[in-house]
């Protein structure tokens, strides 16, 4: 049995609300908070970076798979804002949790498809009986142009699973994966912020994917949406993932644990990743499990996973992530914002 | 400004939380240490701190060294993780009035310096509220 051996989740504590970037743009606040479905986003403080989300979530993974770090034989962070541009973020979380020196790592990128692709590339090592234990990481601190739609959304967080053959918690049944080239958003070398193709961004690119990939699982695993006890979609806003849901079958009850978007904002590569992490904190055993990311460019990955009797041991030996969102927050000002996220030149 | 060769040094205490306990009289020292200033003993077992303590005492910079003005005022504080056991730390993630002594605290890892726009990210721990 492959599958999900720890897991573990890490969110910055501070949070805009989106009334407080309206007002800096003199927007009208109560459309885009229904619009978008989302109360408030995370920011991350300026001492906290791709690179430090993922070895928090990293050590939470580890406390629930309760393994040695020395066992894990490979690394994968996925990000689209890695610190460096030229230097990877996997080998410092890999001295930080005590992995090196014989570990294989990398760092993924594709858009907010680069933490579920990790997590697809290391339950394949393990599988393959290369390694006993890899290490997947989604984590992102990202960013939207000033006074663009991005704004609203582009928060930080990550999520870490540890996978492996022995004690999973959560096994993977199926994957799936769906891609087509799309230029629906996109960042040039150099430049800062990103670019988008504003409408487009919806039916020809995430609508596609998303729902081409869960249809696509769903018809090879020969299983309907009543089969899931719980269904996590990629969150790039509140709205798409519910509507996605719906156009395929789900209730909005099967969808509510894994919906972080509303108030936490769009994590990016850390997204439906953590999604999954809170399923996992409330789930039981025999649940099934379906997850579809989405990344753009384009492409989604979709898993089943069947959560087993390890689960119970495993919930509450680290954070769990809706209690670690709701705890210790720390409004901020678009001033202060501003200044965390490097918005402000100074020289 | 921080050098590749002291951050490398750096991995074990700042990345990992590794002290130095000497095998003859079983103190602790963070960060480890070649010679036991106690009994002058040379041998030492690494072991790593636990990520939990409490503040011991604490003082609010206002006026910082040039590298940390952007982040001023900010607080400085004494952390015991386990009995003799303490570390110097940035605290953050607390309103400074709030912070007092004997607040519980867990080390988070953190980014501790950015050597400019061009240099090296430093990393290590700074303490949040429990
Ligand atoms: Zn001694």
């Amino acid at each position: 049995m492959i599958g999900i051996v720890g897991y573990g989740a890490h969110v910055p504590r501070r949070r805009i609300k989106v009334e407080e970037i309206s007002k800096v743009w003199g927007t009208d606040a109560d459309s885009y908070k229904s619009g978008l479905v989302l109360e408030e986003k995370s920011v991350p403080s300026s001492d906290e970076d791709t690179i430090s989300i993922s070895v928090e979530a990293a050590r939470n993974a580890l406390k629930r798979a309760g393994i040695d770090p020395q066992k894990i034989g490979a690394i994968y962070v996925g990000s689209e804002s890695h610190p460096y541009a030229v230097k990877p973020s996997g080998t410092v979380v890999a001295d930080a949790i005590g992995a090196t020196p014989e570990v294989h790592c990398a760092d993924f990128e594709f858009a907010c498809k680069a933490g579920s692709e990790a997590m697809f590339v290391t339950m394949a090592l393990v599988k393959s009986g290369w390694m006993e234990y890899a290490l997947a990481i989604g984590a992102d601190t990202s960013q939207g142009k000033p006074g663009d739609a991005l704004e609203y959304t582009a928060s930080a967080g990550g999520a870490a699973f540890i996978m492996g053959g022995k004690n999973v918690l959560a096994e993977i049944e199926h994957t799936y994966s769906f891609m087509t080239d799309t230029p629906d958003f996109w960042r040039r070398e150099y430049q800062f912020y990103p670019e988008h193709a504003g409408r487009f961004t919806g039916e020809p690119a995430y609508f596609k994917h998303v729902l081409g990939a869960a249809n696509g699982i769903m018809e090879r695993a020969g299983m309907k949406p009543q089969d899931f006890t719980f269904a996590v979609f990629h969150q790039p806003n509140g709205k798409f993932p519910l509507r996605a849901g719906k156009m395929l079958g789900f209730s909005r009850s099967q969808m509510e644990t894994g919906l972080l978007c509303p108030i936490i904002g769009n994590t990016y590569s850390g997204s439906s990743p953590l999604g999954l992490t809170a399923i996992l904190d409330i789930a039981k055993p025999g649940d099934r499990i379906l997850m579809v990311s989405y990344g753009s460019g384009s492409g989604s990955d979709g898993f089943i996973w069947k959560v087993t009797e390890r689960i119970r041991e495993a919930q509450d030996r680290a954070p769990k992530t809706r209690e670690m969102i709701a705890k210790g927050k720390i409004q901020v000002d678009y001033g202060t914002y501003a200044k965390y996220r490097g918005k402000i030149k100074t020289g | 400004m921080i050098t590749p060769a002291e951050y490398v040094r750096e991995i074990p205490a700042h990345h990992r939380l590794e002290a130095g306990r000497c095998k003859k009289c079983r103190k602790i020292y963070y960060p480890a240490r070649q010679v036991c200033p106690e009994c002058q003993a040379r041998e030492f077992e690494p072991l790593s701190l636990p990520r939990e303590g409490k503040i011991v005492t604490f003082t609010v910079i206002r006026v910082a060294p040039s590298q940390f003005s952007d982040q001023a005022p900010y607080a400085m504080g004494i952390v015991e993780v386990q009995p003799g056991v303490r570390l110097l730390t940035q605290v953050v993630d607390c309103d400074l009035d709030k912070i007092e002594i004997g607040m519980p605290v867990s080390l988070e890892f953190r980014k501790i310096q950015e050597d400019g726009e061009k240099g090296v990210l430093a990393y290590g721990v700074k303490a949040v509220p429990r």
